[in-house]
């Protein structure tokens, strides 16, 4: 715990130093494309407000997550590359060296816009096997009103769960405060009180995803900055203020995963993933109609759906090929066979997705919102699929705009990515941005020496 | 109809495509290439260096490098010698011929002679260096150096021992004088340092109108005072301090009782307020004799 605390707070500095040099690299490694942004930080970035981990820790909630538009005048893409991506599926990395490349290709293309040479990156993925855990820390306040220390001594209460064998912590955010009978803090310090409480959101994923990417990503002469989960990140895009105050939930249907995040009262708190997504889909058109993988990923998008009707019938599609077979190069099929290829598969992602969310307790929310979003949810008639099986409440999510960001790049596809722009920009509090508590902390004993012997003499 | 020779398989299949990933090695030129200081340089130090080396390398021999400095000299030497930067004749204007020899002795110039080779300034001050020049203006005008001069006036004539000079009103030195009767028009001063009281002593000669007739000089005594010298050897001496007045009192004295005109060959004035006249053994004879007679006349 101590090594994560430590790394985490390794790339908190990379970050801050970014935010120095004025320029950072945003890296989406996905199942079917890797993207990368370049970030330019300017206007005046107040340090006190950005940099500093104990400024951060001081708004819990109201700083956070939510889309602060106000913000938005302080960075600018400056560059932005996208490339099919190669040696990554289901979200992880399977060839290193395949994934290297590709993240050569982006670096190299996004630097080239922008003109200008990044050393620090923020990575995101999708896969990895995420698990959420919700912790509970109590503990009693020391003096009559909650310090810094409090904070610190009741996440270090919080009780941890057993990870399991080679799993880390992506995200372990404090989601909210309970003081004596009152609930729903956002920060309660300098606030009076006895018993302070609570909730944490700790995601883990495997260990080794995590550390083939810092791998591949040192690889291209690149410092991590940051980790995130896909999932989190177009939550953090697509979701609207308030949707993520309310609650809601983000479906981001990628290439090779499904990334599901709830969010409440501006917090995610739940986030998993589907390994199933848009691939999946292109695989069984290219099974079922015996064409190449790029053909049927391309018939896909072109003339894909999940609704046949009538008209679907009348409507052929020629499925071209050089076999050299005349016949074989020269079938039709119509439209409603191919959704019908489809749309099974889709009913599966969302099925399994559905099941993700009763797992969480999606029901007990305030609002049910769904919002889909990635490059998957742009099947026409997804949206009405979607709402026969997850809830009446479901609507399309694009992201949010940002300056500078590339026409092509505004679509649904790369929500994750814009999700990272603002994890950048303003990272949610963790648990690593507060302080340790005195007690495990060696450096302070001499502080706590000192104390002693003023307080006994 | 299908073609015979089918299309190669490569052009239409696009994952047979190169892999359009850069090589480690480009990665990182391009990433150096991006460092600020390398874009400095390249694009300020090497247009630099592409200019800058060829000249380097081919100056780097000496034989070019003499080569082309004689070619240079050349040139130069071609342009300078052409008729219309020489100049061929020196005209003086606004000195005496005396002076207008001594202008040409000083500067010594070789005619005819480009004009990139005549210094204007230093000309000028060598002619400004002689004594008898006031300024002096140069210019040249198609081939022509023109030398406009004004010359100092003389003032005064100043006896040395060994010879006579002439002062301009300021007490420079201008020229030698052969004799006195060259500038008898020119008042006579004399003794040591009196050429650094020469406008002292023009203003004495001014308030001495009524004695010019028979003054014959101012003598400077000491590097102090001045004495002043009539005719007959009769001398005033003048005090140091505000000589001017104690000479006009001497002249109101002399007007209202021609006392230059007696026998009285030394006027001392250098106590303001005790003038003492020195009277010739004669007079003193006389007045002694005529002192007799009064008391022997005063006894009857």
């Amino acid at each position: 715990m101590k090594d994560l605390y430590n790394a985490q707070r390794m790339m908190r500095n990379m970050r801050k130093m970014a935010l120095q040099k004025g320029a950072i690299a945003l890296l989406d490694v996905g199942s079917s494309k890797i993207t990368c942004l370049i970030l330019r930080f300017d206007g005046e970035v107040r340090p006190s407000d950005l940099v500093d981990a104990q400024a951060l820790s001081s708004a819990v909630g109201t700083q956070g997550v939510g889309p602060n538009f106000a913000r938005q005048a302080l960075f600018r893409i400056i560059g932005a590359s996208t490339t099919k991506s190669r040696g990554v599926g289901f979200g992880q990395i399977e060839v290193m060296n395949e994934t290297e490349r590709a993240i050569r290709t982006v670096v190299q293309a996004a630097q080239k816009m922008a003109n200008l040479k990044v050393d620090q990156a923020i990575a995101c993925f999708s896969g990895a096997e995420p698990r959420s855990y919700g912790l509970v820390g109590e503990t009693q306040v020391r003096e009559s009103f909650v310090s810094e220390q409090d904070l610190a001594r009741v996440f270090a209460a919080c009780h941890m769960p057993d990870l399991g064998i080679s799993r880390d912590v992506l995200h372990a955010q404090p989601v909210n405060f309970v003081l004596d009978a009152r609930t729903g803090l956002s920060d309660p310090r300098g606030q009076s009180g006895t018993r302070l409480a609570c909730d944490m959101h700790l995601l883990t994923v495997e260990t080794n995803a995590i550390q083939n990417l810092a791998y591949c990503i040192k690889r291209c002469d690149l410092e991590l900055a940051g980790v995130a989960s896909s999932a989190y990140l177009s939550g953090l895009s697509s979701l609207v203020e308030d949707e993520q105050e309310l609650g809601a939930a983000c479906i981001d249907m990628g290439g090779g995963t499904t990334g599901v995040s709830i969010f409440v009262k501006k917090h995610m708190i739940y986030a998993d993933s589907v390994t199933m997504g848009g691939d999946h889909i292109s695989s069984d058109i290219s099974k079922g109609l015996q064409v190449p993988l790029a053909m049927a990923e391309r018939i896909k998008n072109m003339h894909g759906g999940v609704q046949a009707t009538g008209m679907d019938d009348r409507e052929m599609i020629a499925i071209s090929g050089d076999s050299g077979d005349w016949d074989k190069d020269r079938r039709q099929i119509s439209r409603t066979e191919l959704i019908g290829i489809i749309r099974p598969r889709v009913e599966e992602i969302l099925e399994e997705t559905r099941a993700r969310l009763d797992a969480a307790g999606f029901e007990h929310l305030p609002s049910q919102q769904i919002v889909l979003t990635g490059g998957a949810a742009q099947l026409p008639g997804m949206d009405g699929l979607a709402g026969k099986i997850l809830g009446p409440r479901v609507r399309l999510g694009r992201p949010m705009r940002i300056n500078g960001l590339p026409q092509a790049l505004t679509g649904s596809a790369f929500s994750s990515i814009v999700g990272a722009c603002l994890f950048a920009v303003q990272p949610q509090d963790e648990w690593w941005d507060f302080d340790v508590p005195s007690e495990r902390y060696p450096a302070h004993s001499l502080k706590r020496a000192l104390k002693w012997f003023g307080d006994n003499w | 109809m299908q073609p015979l020779i089918a299309p190669k398989r490569h052009q239409n299949n696009p994952s047979a495509r190169r892999d359009p990933a850069p090589s480690r090695g480009s990665y990182r030129l391009q990433r150096f290439l991006l460092n600020p200081w390398v874009q400095v340089f390249l694009r300020l130090g090497v247009p630099i260096l592409i200019i800058t080396l060829p000249f380097a390398v081919y100056f780097s021999d000496t034989a070019r490098r003499t080569a082309a400095m004689t070619f240079v000299q050349e040139m130069k030497h071609t342009i300078e010698e052409r008729p219309e930067y020489q100049v061929t004749l020196m005209s003086i204007d606004g000195a005496s011929p005396e002076l207008t020899d001594g202008v040409r002795r000083a500067l010594a110039l070789e005619l005819p002679i480009s004009s990139f080779h005549i210094d204007l300034a230093a000309l000028r001050a060598q002619i400004e260096n002689l004594d008898a020049v006031a300024h002096a203006d140069l210019r040249i005008n198609t081939g022509i150096l023109q030398v406009s001069i004004s010359e100092r006036a003389p003032a005064l004539v100043w006896r040395l021992q060994d010879g006579l000079q002439l002062l301009d009103a300021t007490g420079r030195r201008l020229a030698l004088l052969r004799a006195r009767t060259d500038r008898m028009d020119l008042p006579l001063i004399a003794g040591e340092g009196a050429n650094l009281a020469a406008q002292e002593a023009l203003r004495l000669l001014m308030v001495a109108g009524p004695l010019s007739p028979r003054l014959r000089g101012l003598v400077r005594v000491g590097a102090r005072r001045w004495d002043m010298v009539l005719d007959r050897g009769q001398r005033i001496l003048l005090p140091q301090n505000d000589p001017e007045n104690a000479l006009k009192r001497l002249i109101a004295l002399d007007q209202a009782q021609s006392l230059l005109a007696r026998d009285v060959p030394v006027i001392d004035l250098r106590i303001t307020a005790r003038p003492v006249l020195q009277l010739s053994p004669q007079a003193l004879e006389v007045l002694r004799r005529k002192n007799d007679n009064l008391s022997v006349g005063t006894k009857l």
